[in-house]
């Protein structure tokens, strides 16, 4: 057991402006002549005829499942198809237009507040075909953990936001000024025990995909 | 750890218990080969994987040759959105400096998500000899981890391991149903021991997959989902990264993304891709700490500088014929497999002087490796630097002396041709299959020819 003086602590390390030192004139010591960077050539890379299509397959072989609606509303009809759904206690929603929650984020400031919900209602921003991903801007979000804490997660997409591949995506998103975002690919998943796939390794056991026809 | 005289690794001597358990050597090689195809498939089903390898290469030279600069941009960056950015020489140095951040939080709890660095600097004992709890949750992170062992394989770390042994561990550790060995059941009871630990956790360590100068942002890569849940609940985020983690621009990300979890996995892309931009919030932090730990002296190697393109995929392991036989473990280093065996000899040359001959040469790494390190070229270059420091064994300097003189000679080799030919006629087995020959314990020689090809070139070529 070590225990500390109290004036050792919050103390910042002395090294650490050394250290720097170190490292930057090391490198710098050491001029090494390389080529320009690269730009990825889009015609060179590839694009499909039906993204949407190549989502919905992706997104499968990822383990998520999709499903279509005409309307946001619709949302909730979907869901209540799902049997755990219906069960669900603790609902939160991002999108309360399309599907109500049943507990508001309101004053939660401490996000171990969520450590027993259900499901997660979230709104994604745009579909990836070539690995079945959306991407998810961290402020929609009321706690980022919503996201990974959740049993279950719902994510609500319009179809019409879709790219094909994760150059066109980073395009998407080359000024972002968030926080946090990511890219959702499926479930939550684990093969660490002899690369048997299980769905719901610490997030969500199942992901439900609700594209929205517009 | 760095302090302290390492053992010298015998890579033969250590595989010799796994290869010597055929049912575990096999099954261990078939289970990588069905990551290998995997990642065979998901390579192939984007025609442009070839140029995606290319500019992954380009990038990635770029970068490391303009290193200072983009860490500069990167600290500039980060710190603007209010991250704080340390800088640590070594591994003890990065040991240091994670405690002093734990120490002004006082916290003796932590949660951990996957980062090879870490494991690098031995962070683990470091804290838990300073009174912190540290919990990793990836999966099978959390089992190695339980077994008292460290990972076999940078991507799946407990690759080794059956499930029945998963399930005794967890009957012991967790209280599962004894001789339970399902891997959804026991998935499961890792779920809910790990949820309590996450909502325990104090504060949340990760690695780094990606460090992106231009916005100071940093990607984290997983499927389970255990980084982001580690680092969501508390206050404080401590991100540790080798310095060549880094690349310069976002849009750079595209080509990234699409190689690693393809290469790794098999995967189109991991379940989650998180880009942090700073702490959560005004009342948050995010601590990155930058590493060095030998990359600016790998840096100044010609030779090996390359290998600091690796992205810690896993591909070259998967694929290597010696490292799905012999298992991870055997070549005693954080990072096993080929790109191991160039990474560890260049920390220290004496005591993993024998990892750049657990190699066949077949060259398979190099084709899977998809930021195009030259491994089995790097392997090759390695055994010419330990034979010029004279690091081989005398047996084997003793031999490959002597093979050189005769390959010189055209006289001498067809002498020592025909007498080894005569040999093998005449001697009976027991002089050629003993225990002092090793080549012919699980092997035989091969029938010696009636004639040499130079005999019977004179017979029908020179009239």
């Amino acid at each position: 057991m070590l225990f500390l003086e109290p004036d050792c602590m919050n103390q910042p390390l002395e090294a650490d402006t050394t250290a720097r030192r170190a490292i930057l004139d090391r490198l710098n010591t050491r001029t090494i002549s390389a080529p320009p960077l690269p730009d990825v050539d889009p015609s060179q890379v590839i694009t499909y005829d039906d993204p949407v299509q190549e989502f919905l397959d992706k997104l499968s072989l990822v383990g998520g499942e999709a499903t279509f609606v005409d309307a946001a509303p619709q949302a909730e009809e979907v869901l209540r198809q799902i049997p755990v759904f219906r069960e669900a206690k603790r609902v939160v929603s991002v999108f309360p237009e399309a599907v109500p929650g049943t507990m508001s984020t309101d004053g939660i400031d401490d996000p171990h507040a969520f450590a027993t919900i259900d499901w997660m209602i979230a709104r994604g921003e745009f579909m990836v075909a070539e690995n079945g991903a959306i991407w998810i801007d961290g402020n929609t979000l009321p706690h980022r953990v919503l996201l990974f804490i959740a049993q279950y997660l719902a994510i609500i997409v319009s179809q019409s936001q879709i790219v094909s591949n994760m150059h066109q995506a980073y395009d998407r998103i080359e000024n972002y000024d968030g926080r946090y975002g990511v890219f959702v690919s499926g479930p939550s998943k684990t093969a660490d025990i002899e690369q048997s796939l299980v769905l719901g390794a610490h997030g969500c056991r199942k992901l439900q995909v609700i594209i929205v026809r517009d | 750890m760095s302090a302290t005289m390492l053992p010298i690794v015998d890579h033969p001597d250590a595989a010799k218990p796994f290869v010597n358990d055929p049912n575990r050597s096999r099954w261990h090689d078939q289970a990588l080969w069905f990551v290998r195809s995997k990642r065979d498939k998901q390579a192939h089903s984007i025609p442009e994987w070839e140029y995606l390898r290319d500019c992954a290469s380009r990038i990635k030279t770029h970068t490391i040759a303009n290193l200072a600069g983009y860490l500069e941009e990167f600290e500039k960056n980060a710190t603007a959105r209010g991250a704080t950015v340390h800088w640590a020489r070594d591994a003890e140095h990065h040991n240091e400096i994670v405690l002093n951040i734990l120490r002004q939080h006082h916290t003796h709890r932590i949660v951990k998500s996957k980062s090879m660095l870490t494991e690098e600097c031995g962070l683990n004992h470091y804290l838990e000899a300073n009174d912190v709890e540290v919990v990793d949750t990836d999966l099978g992170e959390r089992i190695v981890q339980l077994r008292g062992e460290t990972p076999s394989h940078i991507v799946l770390p407990a690759i080794h391991i059956k499930k029945e042994e998963v399930g005794d561990t967890f009957h012991q550790h967790l209280g599962t149903d004894d001789g339970a060995s399902d891997p959804s059941y026991l998935t499961e009871a890792a779920r809910s021991h790990l949820r309590d630990k996450f909502l325990a956790g104090e504060v949340g360590i990760t690695g780094v997959n990606f460090a992106i100068a231009e916005t100071g942002g940093i990607v984290v890569c997983t499927n389970e989902g255990n980084a982001d849940l580690g680092i969501s609940l508390p206050k404080v985020h401590i991100a540790c990264m080798g310095i060549e983690k880094l690349i310069p621009r976002q849009r750079d990300l595209g080509v990234f993304t699409r190689l690693l979890a393809r290469a790794a996995t098999g995967q189109p892309i991991t379940s989650y891709t998180s880009h942090f931009y700073g702490p959560r919030d005004a009342d948050s932090e995010l601590h990155i700490v930058l590493v060095d730990n030998g990359r600016t002296r790998l840096r100044e190697s010609e030779q090996f500088r390359a290998s600091m393109h690796c992205i810690r995929c896993g591909s070259c392991m998967n694929t290597c014929p010696v490292y799905r036989r012999s298992g991870g473990h055997s070549y005693r280093a954080t990072v096993p497999g080929p790109i191991g065996s160039v990474l560890s000899p260049t920390r220290d040359a004496e005591s993993y002087k024998s990892l750049p001959y657990a190699c066949s040469l077949c060259g398979s790494c190099t084709d899977v490796c998809p930021v195009k390190i030259p491994l089995h070229h790097q392997l090759l270059a390695w055994r010419g630097e330990l034979v010029g420091k004279k690091l081989l064994p005398w047996s084997k300097r003793m031999s490959m002396t002597m093979a050189s003189r005769i390959f010189q000679s055209p006289r001498l080799f067809n002498f020592t041709g025909s007498v080894g030919r005569t040999a093998l006629r005449v001697l009976p087995r027991w002089m050629t299959h003993n225990r002092f020959n090793k080549w012919t314990v699980a092997r035989d020689l091969p029938e010696p020819p009636k004639e040499t090809f130079h005999d019977w070139y004179r017979r029908h070529r020179s009239k």
